[in-house]
């Protein structure tokens, strides 16, 4: 049994990725303050925030890109600072910023890496992520999204048990998302464990198993997207529009609903219970004689959720 | 030893896919010692006597202290070296290998010179091959020292210019590629034994062509070895991931160090 398989053995039953009283600071700026997480076996968790809310500071450390100012870490109960190497056999980094020599072909990269990482070179990888005819290509030939996809792709050529993804979808096209967010489920299938940073929140509550909204270095939430959601207002959104004019009036009120506004040519309703609220909308509408054009009902998602917690939902 | 195969192999024809590595390995030198056996050979004929050597030292100038740290820099700029980080290639093979396959090809050009030099410029051809090809190895091993140490200390492209020509500069008029060093007036020659161009010089006259140049050769050889495996030691130990992340063993300043066996020549000489 090879030290890889061991350690995959070990870490089976345990968390995969902890961080406790993780700090990590850039001069007087402190990027991390004290946050505490764990990552279970299999689990796909996601880093949500704003800009400079420490995701990316948090990762590259994880990585053994960076060393902590404070408490401690472990992936697969390994130390990143103080056991890179070991660390590097079974994890995998997609970065948000880094690059390849503008020369290098994309067959190049894959053999060259895969040969620091003592496996074969992994073609079917690059030929699932679209990069087939690339082959030949050299690095700075290719366009935004197909240097994501081979990033994408070096970082799983050697099947790593961890895996982690710093804004993987950015600048990739739907098809191209489409098929990362299928990879990524397979992946989860095939015992790999996720951590992913992004500012995607419909990504985030579609792939994730729980996440961790970070605000200015802190963890302000964490939990399922679910739990987040149910935690939050727990508004659900009601759009109208009307072909005639009888929501303008803001004075007429709903049952169960807390806040309105207008946006674009809907009346924006907010209801703690949307099934009366409805009701008493399209009873209204019948009322005045005018005509319904379009009605959406939005439960909470977990941008609502992120929007609240940063404080910007009103500002939007 | 795969890992290593195919990071070489990489280079290797990254200095020959990158235009400006091949001007500065292959073209550049080339086109110069052309250049220098047309011209140099009418106006100064007793260049023909080091013309060999000093085409070479020359070769080795422009591959490795103009051509090698402007990639390294670069490659830090770019985030290229995070991307070697996370993917375990160590800072050992990142500065290394592209040492090496530079030094692959500046021994190509001098190969090239020294089969070409003696039938088509009649320059002197060396009496000792076996202390030639040592010289050659010893010159090439520490001039990429220089370049590698170069490449890890400055902060940019900009700077990484500056240090080049610092040393490609004097080295190409002091260092006895153009004039003899025992021509230069004594305070030049002074500030030419600084330079490890004059003691690839000197240990190629001495060991190559066994002309007596008042240097003892054996020192030239001690000196630019030592000043080798300094610069290539302190290359790693100074060496940085990450533009963003600057935390450095210790201060660049401390490359200096690596010019010690200079200053040691220069008091003996």
């Amino acid at each position: 049994m090879s030290s890889y398989d061991r350690q995959r053995l070990v870490s089976m039953n345990d968390s995969i990725i902890e961080a406790t009283d993780f700090r990590k600071t850039y001069g007087d700026l402190v990027a991390v303050d004290s946050i505490s997480l764990e990552v279970k076996r299999r689990e796909i968790f996601g880093l949500l925030g704003p800009n400079g809310a420490g995701k990316t500071s948090t990762l590259e450390t994880l990585e053994g890109l960076r060393p902590p100012d404070g408490g401690s870490l472990r992936v697969m109960g390994i130390n990143p600072t103080c056991q890179p190497r070991k660390l590097r056999r079974l994890v995998g980094v997609q970065l948000q910023t880094s690059g390849l020599p503008d020369s290098i072909r994309v067959n190049e990269a894959m053999e060259l890496f895969c040969a620091y990482h003592n496996v074969a070179p992994n073609y079917e990888v690059l030929k699932r992520l679209g990069l087939e005819e690339k082959m030949s290509t050299q690095y700075y030939m290719l366009s935004a999204g197909q240097k994501r996809r081979l990033a994408l792709a070096l970082a799983i050529a050697h099947n790593p048990s961890v895996l982690f993804l710093d804004e993987p979808t950015a600048g990739l096209d739907v098809p191209s998302r489409i098929e990362l967010h299928k990879l990524m489920g397979e992946l989860k299938e095939a015992d790999t464990t996720i951590m992913l940073a992004t500012h995607d929140m419909a990504e985030a509550e579609k792939l994730a198993d729980r996440v961790a909204i970070l605000l200015r270095g802190r963890i302000a939430a964490t939990g399922t997207p679910r739990e987040l959601t149910a935690t939050g207002s727990g508004l659900t959104k009601v759009s109208v529009r009307t072909s005639g004019s009888s929501l303008s009036d803001p004075d007429i009120a709903f049952p169960a609903v807390t806040q309105h506004g207008v946006k674009d040519e809907y009346i924006i309703y907010y209801s703690t219970d949307p099934g009366p609220t409805v009701s008493a909308i399209i009873a209204h509408i019948k009322e005045q004689k005018d005509t319904l054009v379009d009605l959406r009902v939005e439960r909470p998602s977990l941008e609502e959720r992120f929007l609240e917690l940063t404080g910007t939902r009103n500002a939007e | 030893m795969r890992a290593f195969i195919n990071h070489f192999s990489f280079e290797f024809r990254t200095g020959i896919r990158n235009k400006s590595l091949l001007l500065l390995n292959y073209l550049f030198p080339l086109a110069f010692y052309v250049m220098m056996g047309l011209l140099m050979a009418e106006l100064n004929p007793t260049f023909l006597d080091t013309m060999i050597p000093a085409m070479i030292v020359f070769a080795a100038l422009s591959s490795m202290v103009l051509g090698l740290p402007n990639p390294l820099v670069s490659s830090r700029e770019a985030g290229i070296f995070r991307s070697y980080k996370i993917n375990g290639i160590p800072a050992v093979s990142i500065l290394t290998i592209p040492a090496l396959t530079t030094v692959v090809h500046t021994i190509v050009v001098a190969a090239i010179i020294s089969a070409t030099a003696t039938r088509f410029f009649d320059a002197a051809s060396p009496v000792n091959w076996a202390g030639f090809a040592l010289v050659v190895l010893l010159t090439v091993f520490t001039v990429a020292g220089i370049g590698v140490l170069v490449g890890v200390i400055s902060s940019d492209s900009h700077s990484t210019v500056l240090w080049s020509q610092l040393i490609f500069l004097p080295s190409m008029m002091l260092g006895g590629l153009m004039i003899p060093s025992s021509m230069l007036p004594e305070v030049l020659r002074k500030v030419g034994m600084l330079l490890p161009s004059t003691y690839a010089m000197h240990a190629f006259q001495g060991l190559a062509w066994e002309v007596d140049t008042g240097f003892d050769p054996l020192w030239s050889v001690i000196i630019l070895l030592a000043s080798g495996i300094l610069s290539f030691g302190l290359a790693i130990y100074l060496f940085s991931w990450d533009r963003h992340n600057t935390t450095r063993r210790a201060h660049p300043l401390l490359a200096f160090v690596s010019w010690l066996p200079y200053i040691v020549g220069a008091l003996l000489s």
